[in-house]
């Protein structure tokens, strides 16, 4: 055949998509409250966000045993977005619309969370989204219970910059191509600037999705790190992040010469890879799986109880990790709030629930502020050969989080918070908040 | 070990005999170890180096092999097994193992534990040990060794061993009051023109911010530019040479990848999308003989990668063959159907393997022999699995054009290829041809894929990642030659090497598909064109 039709056909074979899964629709009922769960069951992203409906659930079936909310039990409502960021909205208003759930927990990408926010504020819905991200949003509808940049990246440069994280004075910031590493970069490398780092000093790369060869990268990191002492901050996401440091390993760069921090690198992304050659890189997280609290052993036994009588694919291989416990700790928020306002309301939740506590399984009492954002504490670890982090520093108490950074200007004039300042059912225009469209019509 | 450690109570003999052991540790010293404190811990530290002597060095051993435990109290014991021990007297205590918690080091802390292990045994009698200690402070010098390194630099009495401990000695001697000391020291980093010792030296000839020079002294100064200037021609020639190994090591991946599908799509003409999949259950059953391995043949772990050759060549070539049994046969001659119903069969394998497997990645380790690099200049370490899959991607090639060039079935396979029906009146079945010579595309597929999964991640999806490029290096090389996948797949893999220190690898990837592009406006058929009637049919 003709070698110009081929290169036709090649794209028109890449158009074709899979077909997504029907989703789950629980039972009409009056009495139970509805929850739904949005996470990804298939495509991309079913790898990470399967856990985080495995959490979800136990957390659920947790509450139920001991009497449900307000003498109501939860029923959970499980939609499957399937890695599709425009479904995730479709799926949203389905929960919102037709199965009036009262809370939804979910989403991971940063753009799935975008898909959603429109229908979220449209309904007057509420979401908890429990991943670390890279700021610059603070919705009515939101709670945020992952990290703000400067829960997880800001503090780990300043580790690097600490005598004990090596003293480190380049930095080579190395990412995926897409929102979250360019704008977390964007606000390190202000932050740096305020340290005096010069932008000599700074190197920013970045590579496509699915990315497996970096013996350049590792060379221009070895050349790199000629000038001084250099630590690489990495925001690769998924899978890629194996090859790199296995490049690492094999060309002999040391953790000791040039110790790699990521992001997004935790337990369920080390389970099933060869971890050798990451031992003592480090991770910047909120909670590891390895601390040792009471909280923590209660949490882990809860999860692996369940992962056991519910059978679920890798037994006890199964692991627990930062994603996890925030949606752990959102839903019982909720929880607090709900029958602190006696109602599933969201309006009345959403005030209620700031200034609830929580003791969280990192080990402390976790706040949920009126930024819609929780306190939480900050802790580096290291990679071990089990796949485990040792926790190297952590802070002393907890850190609120700035979702508007600082670093980044024009945010100087952003809201620090949403109570108070904006009461809520009114209806006024919140313009200032996300710089475009009133909130609340 | 036993060896080892019979070497170093040796030389702590000679250490305690000799010039250290000023004073001597006590529990008070290493207290600190168990508190929380990244200074204390360090100050600790040094003072146990300092010390120099057996509780040192039993110390710095335990805490090697995260051995070193606290109990609740703050009280610093050493581990062993189930007994736990007094690290000053080295008597085991009445303390039970589950009421201690080891001490955390960080990355620093342990690069200081490992040099201060070195430190006390630059003076080992045996050459290996003193070798090996020399050779691991290069790769972490530390101030507080620098005693230890003098003492033993007096002593030395082995040449080579000399020459390596006075550039150690340099490394550390650059602060030194004495400035012909300092001169010397520049002189010596120098002569090992290792350009990541820039870092030392560039401070010497920096202007401060109030415009005098660090470094007082005009000769050291000079001598430091001198050795700058060397190492950055030297880093220059890494780097070429970096850049050279790096493209030929993407090309052979992406030689292995393709070269399949030269076969199966230049030779036989089947446009195959689900060739990705049969990457895909190589590298699967590459996991599976490691697997077999690792339950059966523990001992024999390292050499599992011969085993998994032949089975995920097998593994694929059945796959291909069961493929064009069943499905591809009923459609020669329709390369749209072809298109359409392979890229249906990529997804269900793909879809099937996730079944199997599950969705996430599988672990599929290097053996320890692939594992690090070689050295060939300083600062220039050319990895053992990059090299191996060079070597073997030659091999396969080498194979390949033996087996088309060489035998009978190439030979039919050459003649179907050329005249399917003038092959059929001389008496070849070329139904049977095409169903082998299938196969045998498919399994030299599987070739690749074992050979992948020893460099990237093993997963459903690790098929998709490669089918592009496969295609792009058979669409430019040419159809139906070896020698036009080979001379694609290498000059793909250089241009991209090339182009992406300076564009990035976002660019680079975008500059190649368009380079390509161009070049097929150019040269339709490729860089090796089929010339001849046997073209037309």
């Amino acid at each position: 055949m003709k070698r110009s039709n081929l290169l036709k056909l090649l794209a028109f074979a890449s158009c074709c998509t899979v077909a997504c899964i029907p989703p789950l629709v629980g039972a009409e009922s009056t009495e139970p409250i509805k929850v739904g769960i949005l996470h990804s069951l298939s495509g991309t992203m079913a790898i990470s966000e399967t856990s985080l409906k495995d959490t979800a659930l136990m957390t659920i079936e947790e509450i139920n045993k001991s009497g449900g909310v307000m003498g109501r039990q939860l029923e959970p409502v499980i939609v499957d977005p399937a890695s599709n960021w425009p479904l995730f909205a479709e799926k949203a208003r389905q929960l919102l619309s037709q199965d009036k759930v009262a809370v939804v927990f979910g989403c991971w990408t940063s753009v799935s969370r975008k898909s959603v926010l429109p229908v979220f504020e449209e309904l007057n819905g509420l979401l908890f989204y429990p991943v670390q991200y890279e700021g610059e949003e603070m919705q009515k509808n939101v709670f945020y219970t992952g990290a703000a940049p400067n829960q997880q990246a800001i503090p780990a440069v300043e580790y690097l910059m600490s005598k004990e994280g090596g003293a480190a004075k380049r930095f080579f910031l190395l990412g995926t191509d897409y929102v979250y590493p360019r704008t977390t970069n964007k606000i390190l490398r202000a932050f740096l600037h305020s340290k005096g780092v010069q932008d000599t000093d700074i190197n920013e790369v970045y590579t496509p999705f699915g990315h497996s060869d970096y013996q350049t990268i590792v060379a221009d990191i070895k050349k790199f790190s000629q000038g001084g002492k250099t630590a690489v901050v990495s925001t690769i996401n998924g899978d890629s992040n194996v090859p790199f440091y296995k490049e690492l390993g094999n060309q002999g760069l040391k953790a000791n010469d040039v110790p790699v921090v990521a992001f997004s690198v935790g337990e369920e992304e080390l389970r099933g890879i060869d971890t050798k050659p990451l031992v003592g890189n480090l991770a910047a997280w909120n909670y590891f799986m390895s601390l040792k609290n009471p909280v923590n052993d209660a949490f882990k036994k809860l999860w692996f109880a369940y992962v056991q009588e519910h059978n679920l694919p890798g037994g006890d291989k199964r692991v627990t990790n930062d994603p996890m416990e925030a949606t752990y700790v959102g839903i019982h928020m909720w929880k607090q709030a709900v029958e602190k306002a006696g109602t599933t309301d969201v309006d009345k939740v959403i005030e209620a629930a700031y200034g609830q506590k929580f003791n969280a399984p990192c080990g402390f009492e976790e706040e949920l502020d009126a930024n819609h954002h929780l306190h939480k504490p900050v802790m580096i670890g290291e990679i071990r050969a089990d796949g485990q982090f040792t926790v190297v520093w952590k802070t002393k108490g907890t850190v609120r989080a700035q979702p508007w950074s600082p670093f980044i200007p024009g945010n100087e004039t952003k809201p620090d918070h949403l109570s108070g300042v904006f009461p809520l059912n009114i209806g006024i225009e919140t313009a200032n908040v996300d710089g475009l469209k009133p909130i609340q019509q | 070990m036993p060896r080892t450690l019979s070497s170093i109570l040796l030389a702590l003999l000679v250490l305690i005999g000799g010039s250290t052991g000023l004073f001597a540790l006590t529990a008070d010293d290493l207290k600190p170890l168990a508190e929380d404190d990244f200074d204390a811990k360090n100050q600790a530290l040094n003072q146990i180096i300092a010390a120099g002597d057996a509780v040192a060095l039993r110390v710095l051993e335990a805490m090697g092999q995260d051995a070193v435990v606290a109990t609740a109290d703050g009280r610093v014991l050493i581990q062993d097994g189930d007994v736990l021990k007094d690290p000053i007297t080295g008597d085991p205590v009445d303390v039970k193992a589950s009421d201690v918690q080891g001490i955390t080091l960080n990355n620093l802390l342990r690069a200081r534990v490992e040099s201060g292990l070195s430190g006390l045994r630059l003076q080992a009698p045996d050459h290996a040990v003193r070798e090996k200690a020399i050779n691991d402070l290069f790769q972490a010098p530390d101030a507080a060794a620098k005693p230890l390194i003098e003492a033993a630099r007096s002593k030395e009495t082995d040449p080579v061993l000399k020459a390596r401990l006075d550039q150690l000695w340099a490394l550390t001697a650059l602060q030194d009051p004495d400035a012909a000391k300092r001169l010397q020291a520049v002189q010596l980093i120098g002569e090992r023109k290792d350009p990541q010792m820039r870092s030392l030296l560039a401070p010497l000839v920096a202007k401060q911010a109030d415009g005098t020079f660090a470094e007082p002294d005009e000769k050291v100064r000079t001598a430091a530019a001198a050795a700058l200037k060397a190492m950055a021609f030297e880093q220059w020639k890494i780097e070429m040479i970096g850049t050279l190994f790096a493209g030929l090591s993407l090309g052979s991946i992406l030689l292995l990848a393709a070269l399949g599908l030269a076969i199966t799509y230049g030779l036989i003409g089947v446009i195959n999308m689900a060739h990705g999949e049969f990457l895909m259950i190589g590298a699967y059953a590459t996991y599976l003989v490691q697997e077999f391995f690792k339950s059966h043949l523990l001992g024999v772990l390292d050499w599992y990668p011969l085993a998994a050759v032949p089975a995920s060549f097998l593994a694929a070539a059945v796959a291909g063959f069961i493929l064009e049994r069943c499905v591809l046969r009923f459609l020669y001659g329709r390369p749209l159907e072809t298109l359409l119903s392979t890229f249906g069969i990529s997804l269900v394998l793909i879809q099937l393997v996730r079944t199997v497997f599950g969705a996430q990645n599988v672990e599929v380790s290097n053996p320890s022999w692939m594992s690090g690099g070689i050295a060939v200049m300083p600062n220039l370490i050319l990895p053992f699995n990059r090299i191996a899959i060079m070597v073997f991607a030659l091999t396969v090639v080498g194979i390949a054009s033996l087996v088309l060039n060489r035998t009978r079935l190439g030979l039919y396979i050459r003649a179907t290829t050329q005249n399917r029906r003038m092959a059929a009146c001389s008496g070849i079945r070329t139904w049977q041809v095409d169903s082998y010579a299938f196969a045998f595309g498919a399994g030299i597929a599987g070739l690749g894929g074992c050979a992948l999964s020893q460099i990237g991640n093993v997963g459903p999806d690790l098929g998709q990642n490669y089918i592009i490029d496969s295609f792009m290096v058979v669409v430019l090389g040419g159809v139906g030659q070896l020698a036009g996948t080979i001379i694609g797949a290498m000059g793909l893999g250089i241009i991209s090497k090339v182009i992406e220190p300076f564009w990035g690898a976002v660019l680079a990837k975008i500059a190649v598909l368009v380079l390509i592009v161009l070049f097929i406006q150019k040269r339709p058929r490729g860089l090796f064109a089929l010339k001849g009637r046997s073209v037309e049919v």
